[in-house]
């Protein structure tokens, strides 16, 4: 019997004490049923990002001495910014000494290049396939939906040999350009654009708008939920992707914040107090993304889905 | 004879927008299948060099033990993402589908929020919370049911699989959560109210009322889910600190790949495990999409 024990045998009780007191309306007792459950999730699914949020602040030689925080007596001793001065300290490279600032850059580059790309082609293409009449379509759509079914990892090996043959080794364009016009962006826009009256875009042929503009001036700002999702997952996906650059990027100036704090724990290395402050770091700009974002995503993923 | 021009001109539009397609799908996917194709009956050292051998890349790989291995722990991770992540979320979905918008954003907000974080990041931090004695989820567990304090989770092949499969419900949850919720809201609700009236208890309306109406969107779950999991790769590679566990215990295909491909060298061989990879993807997900029998509706 402990601390974890009684806190939950009170909650069942009081579950049942509501039952007992209000047998004619069970449904005050259910709904409580479900937030309790809720709230027990939601702590457990929180747990962790507390943790990390502890223990990057927590003194590496004390780790895993506590399981969150130390006993307040110990905390000018035990809490410091240590981990933060580590990671930004500079690191010796074959290109000279390199600040963990310049990741953050270049995570930020690499990802906010990939989104603006991504979006510009893919919805460019939807639009293409949701607005217009013209030869091929038919196959096009075919050939695109049976792209979807082979896995990237297949391409893994040819396109790095395709990457090393047309020497764009150690550069951004290997990880920018194979994924530029990602074809399920093409499928969601297409769907966003679909429902758009037709008479909008002659009303703007007819004012004298060409079809570019028409897009960019029409189209897009009515599509704007649709783009912010897809913005959002683009920029998640970048940011976060580990093996792009692993494979691609040699040069330790050039590489993104996954790979590099991925070196503070590898085979050779063990600094996770380093490790665990800079992943806190590497957070945050996704994190706000998602609050801005958060209706158009959840509407704009939901809607491929439901729709079909 | 301007509405000519102009006509041929809007004719000729499409193919422009869809030009940057054009040029991408050629340079890096038709060009890089066709190369893979025949990567795959080639024998490579390093990017440079290969020879033509016909079958045995194949044959080596559908015989060697490791790759049985990495194939029955990818099947094991597969059905425990569809038998215990869906069912989960499907859960947390109905729980929350009922509650007030401002509750249920909040909820949804947190109980999401792990997918933000990179699998990579995700490997890592939970590298550190399945240590034994001290991790964090040792605690919890000994505290919970005086169980598990001293498990060596990513040491134990017996164990390494079960932590796997726990990180990747804590990641994917919420994520497979959030289509839940937007396939309940089809759910009729006069439906609902008129199988109460007739005497349904909560679990046949689940089979028969919310079940059929949300099965478009399980499909689609579903077959993603078990597509990711098939193709599941850094979560693992980062969790056991860039190794496959102890006697490959933590061996996935694609794991399986990218040691044959990228730390052996040997590109024709990563080549034809991702060509059974996605013929086995291919099966799988069509035998799902044909027993859902949405494949008329679901396109």
């Amino acid at each position: 019997m402990n601390g974890i024990h009684i806190f939950l045998l009170c909650l069942a009780a009081l579950f049942v004490l509501l039952y007992a007191l209000q047998p004619k309306r069970p449904k005050i007792a259910f709904t409580y049923l479900r937030y309790i459950v809720l709230a027990l999730i939601a702590a457990m699914v929180m747990a962790p990002f507390f943790w990390l949020l502890c223990s990057a602040f927590k003194d590496s030689s004390v780790l895993m001495k506590y399981t969150f925080l130390p006993p307040i007596m110990n905390w000018a001793k035990e809490i410091n910014l240590s981990n933060f001065r580590e990671l930004f300290k500079s690191q010796p490279s074959m290109e000279g000494n390199v600040y963990f600032w310049q990741y953050i850059i270049n995570s930020l580059f690499l990802a906010s290049i990939t989104t603006i790309v991504q979006m510009f082609f893919s919805s460019m293409g939807g639009y293409a396939l949701a607005k217009y009449d013209f030869k091929g379509k038919k196959i096009i759509m075919f050939f695109m939906l049976a792209s979807m079914m082979i896995p990237g990892v297949v391409l893994l090996a040819p396109v790095y040999k395709l990457i090393v043959n047309i020497g764009l080794m150690d550069t951004y364009w290997a990880l920018v350009l194979p994924g530029a016009c990602s074809v399920f962006g093409m499928f969601l826009f297409r769907q966003a654009i679909v429902g758009i009256p037709k008479d909008l875009i002659e009303a703007g042929r007819i004012d004298g708008c060409s079809e570019f503009s028409i897009y960019m001036n029409l189209i897009m700002p009515l599509v704007r939920p649709m783009t912010g999702a897809f913005c959002l997952v683009t920029f998640l996906g970048s940011w976060n992707n580990f093996l792009g650059p692993q494979v691609y990027i040699n040069a330790q100036s050039k590489l993104t914040l996954p790979v590099v704090l991925n070196q503070y724990v590898g085979v050779y290395a063990n600094q996770y107090g380093v490790f665990l402050a800079g992943t806190l770091l590497a957070i945050i700009p996704p994190a706000i993304l998602f609050f801005c974002l958060q209706k158009e995503f959840i509407s704009g993923l939901s809607s491929g889905a439901v729709k079909g | 004879m301007k509405d000519l021009k102009y006509r041929a001109y809007v004719k000729r539009t499409p193919y422009l927008f869809l030009a940057p397609y054009f040029c991408l799908v050629c340079i890096f996917f038709i060009y890089p299948l066709i190369s893979a194709f025949l990567l795959s009956f080639q024998q490579t050292n390093g990017p440079k060099s290969k020879a033509f051998v016909g079958l045995s890349n194949y044959s080596f790989v559908l015989t060697d033990p490791d790759f049985h291995k990495a194939v029955k722990n990818t099947a094991i991770y597969a059905v425990f993402s569809i038998f215990l992540q869906l069912p989960i979320s499907l859960g947390l979905a109905m729980l929350l589908n009922t509650a007030k918008d401002k509750t249920k954003g909040f909820f949804r907000l947190i109980i999401f929020s792990p997918n933000l974080v990179g699998q990579i990041f995700v490997g890592v931090i939970f590298s550190v919370l399945f240590v034994p004695r001290y991790g964090l989820f040792n605690r919890f567990m000994q505290s919970l049911i005086y169980w598990g304090l001293e498990n060596r989770w990513l040491e134990n092949p017996t164990l390494v699989l079960p932590a796997v499969i726990i990180t990747a419900l804590w990641m994917y949850v919420g994520f497979n959560m959030i289509y839940f919720l937007a396939g309940l809201q089809s759910v009729d609700k006069s439906l609902v109210e008129a199988a109460r009236i007739d005497g349904a208890n909560p679990w046949q309306v689940f089979w028969n009322v919310t079940l059929p109406a949300i099965k478009p969107v399980a499909t689609f779950v579903v077959v993603m889910s078990t597509i990711g999991s098939f193709q599941l790769f850094e979560l693992p590679f980062s969790l056991l600190k860039g190794e496959f566990g102890p006697s490959s215990s933590g061996l996935f295909i694609v794991s399986y790949l990218y040691q044959m491909a990228f730390r052996a060298g040997d590109l024709g061989t990563g080549a034809a495990v991702g060509w059974i990879l996605t013929l086995m993807i291919m099966i799988i997900s069509l035998t799902q999409i044909k027993m859902s029998g949405t494949l008329e509706e679901g396109k």
